[in-house]
C-alpha cells in the first residue's frame, strides 16, 4: 500500500516539477545570471555590474522605469474607483432577477483579445476616427484632433484593458457581504459615507487587494496597450526591454531590465500583501 | 443605499446613469469595430458609405477579404494549433497539479505551492524573455557539448506553446483544485475497497466528478492562449500567431480586413464565453 502511494505521488509530482523548474525557476535564474554578465574590452564575457550601472547612468532608463511605476499605480487607482460602483451596483442595488444578465454583460468584452480591444479604441480616437467624426458633425469641433498617442489615452486604454481583473474580485467579495449589516448600520443612523468606509470597504479589503495586485502587475508588464495607444512617446519600461532584446540584441542589458521590472513587481505585490495582512495563496482565490 | 433600503431619487437615477455610461465605455470600441467591418470604404472610419461584405468575401486587386487573405488565414491557423497544444498540456499538467496539492502530502509542499502561484505575479513579458534566454542557453550548451542543433530551443512554434503553457497551467491548477476540494474522498475509498487501484478510482470516479471544471478550465486556457500577446511576442519565430500578426498590421496602418477579423473573433469568443458560462451555471 505504502509503495503504491509513493507511486501516485511520483506520478503527479513529475510533470509539475518539470513544468515549474524548466519553465519558471531555471529561466528566472538564467535571466538573473545573464544580467550580471557583460563583454569586457577584449570581447570576453565576464561578471560585471555594467548592465545595472548603465541603468542608473542613463536618465532615460530610470526615468522610464519610474514613469512606468507611477502610471501603473495611477491606472490601478483609477480602475478601482471606476469598478467599485459597478461591482456594488451589480451585487447590491440591481434586482436579483437581472444580476446574472449584468454579470455576463460585464464579462463578455474581456474574453475578446486585448489586441482587438486596443484596435477598437484606435479607430474610435484617432484623427480620422469615429469620435472626431461625430464631434465635427455636432459642431463641437472645427478640425479633427489627434486623441491617440497621448498619456491620457494610454491610461484610458490600460484602465479599459485591466477592468476585468478588478471587477471580478470586487463582485465576489461584495457578494459575500451580508446585506443585514448595511441595513443595521442604516437603522442606527449611519449615512452613506460612514456605511461605505466603516462597513463596505473593510469587508471588501481582500478583494480590493487581490484586484489591485493583479491590475498593477499586468499594467507594469503590458506591452501592447502602451505601445499602440501611447505611440512613440509612450516610454513604457517593457518597450525598453523589447528594444534591448529585439532591436539592439543586447540580451544582457535586457535581462538586467527584466530583472529590475520583476523586482519592482514583486516588491509591490509583497508590500500590498503586508500592508493588508493577506497571504498570496488566499488572494489568488 | 442597497435594494432593500429606501433610496433617494437622485441616488437611484445618478447610479443608473453611471452604469449606463460604464457599459457604453465597455462596448463602444467593440461595437465600432464590428460596424466598420461592413462599411463600403477603403479605410476603417466614418462616413458610412453603405453596407458591404467585401471585407469578408472579396478577392479583388484593391480589396482582399479575410476569406482570401492567406497571411491572416495562416496566422489564424497557427493560433488555433498553439491554443490546442497549450490547452492539452495545461489541462494534463494542471490536473496533475490539482491532485498533487489537494491529495498528496510531501516535504516542501508549501514551497512548491508558492512556486506554482508565482507565474501569476510574474509579468508576461518577463516570462517571455526568461524562457527565450533559457532555451537559448540550453541550445548553445547542446551545440557546444554534443554538437546537436535542436530546433525547439530557437524561437518557434513549440517555444510559444511552452511559454504560454508556463502560466496557463497555474490557472488550470487553481480551477481544478477548487472543485477537487469539494470532492468527497470516501467515494474514492469505496472504489478502492471494491477492488480498484488508485488510478482506476481516479479515472472512473474522481475525473468524472472533475469533468465540468476541467472543461471550463480548458475553455479558459484555449481563449487565453489564443489571445496572448505579451509572452508570445518574444518567442515567436517565423509562424506569427494572430495577435502578433494583427499587431504588425495595425502598427503600419490598418484596413477594414482587420475589422472583419475582429468581428469574427468577437463573435467566436462571445459564443465560447457564453457556452462556458451556461455550462458552469448548470453544474452549480
Amino acid at each position: 500500500m505504502k509503495s503504491r502511494k509513493r507511486w501516485g505521488l511520483f506520478f503527479f509530482l513529475t510533470p509539475v516539477l518539470l513544468w515549474l523548474f524548466l519553465l519558471i525557476v531555471l529561466p528566472q535564474i538564467d535571466m538573473l545570471i545573464m544580467s550580471f554578465r557583460a563583454e569586457n574590452d577584449s570581447g570576453q564575457m565576464i561578471w560585471s555590474l555594467t548592465n545595472y550601472i548603465s541603468f542608473f547612468d542613463d536618465p532615460i532608463y530610470w526615468l522610464t522605469f519610474v514613469r512606468t511605476a507611477v502610471y501603473s499605480i495611477l491606472v490601478t487607482c483609477l480602475t478601482f474607483v471606476i469598478a467599485f460602483p459597478v461591482a456594488f451596483f451589480i451585487t447590491k442595488v440591481v434586482s436579483p432577477k437581472f444580476q446574472g444578465f449584468f454579470l455576463v454583460l460585464l464579462l463578455v468584452p474581456f474574453w475578446v483579445s486585448e489586441m482587438v480591444r486596443v484596435y477598437g479604441w484606435m479607430i474610435l480616437l484617432r484623427e480620422s476616427g469615429v469620435l472626431n467624426h461625430f464631434l465635427i458633425k455636432l459642431g463641437l469641433l472645427h478640425q479633427p484632433v489627434e486623441m491617440l498617442y497621448r498619456d491620457a489615452t494610454m491610461v484610458l486604454g490600460l484602465v479599459y484593458t485591466m477592468m476585468l481583473f478588478m471587477v471580478v474580485p470586487l463582485t465576489s467579495v461584495l457578494e459575500s457581504l451580508d446585506n443585514s449589516l448595511i441595513e443595521a448600520a442604516y437603522d442606527l443612523g449611519g449615512n452613506m459615507w460612514t456605511i461605505l468606509f466603516k462597513i463596505i470597504i473593510p469587508h471588501a479589503t481582500p478583494g480590493i487587494v487581490s484586484g489591485s495586485i493583479v491590475v498593477f502587475m499586468l499594467t507594469l508588464g503590458d506591452y501592447l496597450t502602451p505601445n499602440l495607444m501611447g505611440g512613440k512617446n509612450s516610454l513604457w519600461f517593457t518597450e525598453q526591454i523589447y528594444n534591448q532584446f529585439i532591436a539592439s540584441f543586447n540580451w544582457n542589458q535586457g535581462s538586467a531590465f527584466g530583472f529590475l521590472l520583476l523586482a519592482l513587481s514583486s516588491l509591490v505585490v509583497w508590500l500590498g500583501l503586508k500592508l493588508s495582512r493577506q497571504e498570496l495563496s488566499k488572494v489568488v482565490q | 443605499m442597497i435594494r432593500t433600503l429606501p433610496n433617494s431619487r437622485t441616488y437611484a437615477i445618478s447610479f443608473k446613469l453611471y452604469i449606463l455610461l460604464y457599459f457604453v465605455f465597455l462596448f463602444a470600441p467593440l461595437l465600432v469595430t464590428c460596424v466598420l467591418a461592413f462599411n463600403d470604404s477603403q479605410f476603417p472610419s466614418l462616413p458610412w458609405k453603405g453596407f458591404t461584405l467585401d471585407w469578408f468575401t472579396a478577392d479583388l486587386p484593391n480589396r482582399v477579404g479575410i476569406f482570401h487573405d492567406q497571411i491572416n488565414l495562416d496566422s489564424i491557423a497557427v493560433s488555433f494549433r498553439v491554443a490546442f497544444f497549450v490547452t492539452l498540456l495545461s489541462v494534463v499538467v494542471g490536473t496533475c497539479g490539482a491532485f498533487l496539492f489537494e491529495q498528496e502530502e510531501f516535504r516542501f509542499k508549501q514551497l512548491l505551492y508558492f512556486l506554482m502561484l508565482a507565474p501569476l505575479v510574474i509579468p508576461g513579458v518577463i516570462l517571455g524573455i526568461s524562457v527565450l534566454l533559457f532555451s537559448n542557453t540550453l541550445g548553445t550548451y547542446f551545440e557546444q557539448h554534443w554538437n546537436l542543433d535542436i530546433a525547439l530551443f530557437r524561437p518557434s512554434f513549440w517555444l510559444v506553446v511552452l511559454g504560454q503553457f508556463s502560466f496557463i497551467a497555474t490557472l488550470v491548477t487553481l480551477v481544478v483544485s477548487a472543485r477537487l476540494k469539494k470532492f468527497d474522498r470516501t467515494l474514492e475509498e469505496a472504489a478502492m475497497n471494491l477492488g480498484a487501484n488508485r488510478f482506476e478510482a481516479i479515472w472512473h470516479v474522481t475525473l468524472k466528478y472533475l469533468r465540468p471544471a476541467i472543461i471550463g478550465a480548458g475553455a479558459v486556457a484555449f481563449l487565453m492562449s489564443f489571445e496572448n500577446f505579451n509572452t508570445t511576442l518574444f518567442l515567436v519565430g517565423s509562424e506569427a500567431t494572430l495577435p502578433i500578426n494583427l499587431y504588425l498590421q495595425v502598427r503600419d496602418g490598418s484596413t477594414p480586413v482587420i475589422n472583419a477579423i475582429s468581428f469574427l473573433l468577437i463573435m467566436g469568443t462571445s459564443l465560447i464565453a457564453l457556452a462556458n458560462l451556461y455550462f458552469s451555471r448548470k453544474v452549480e
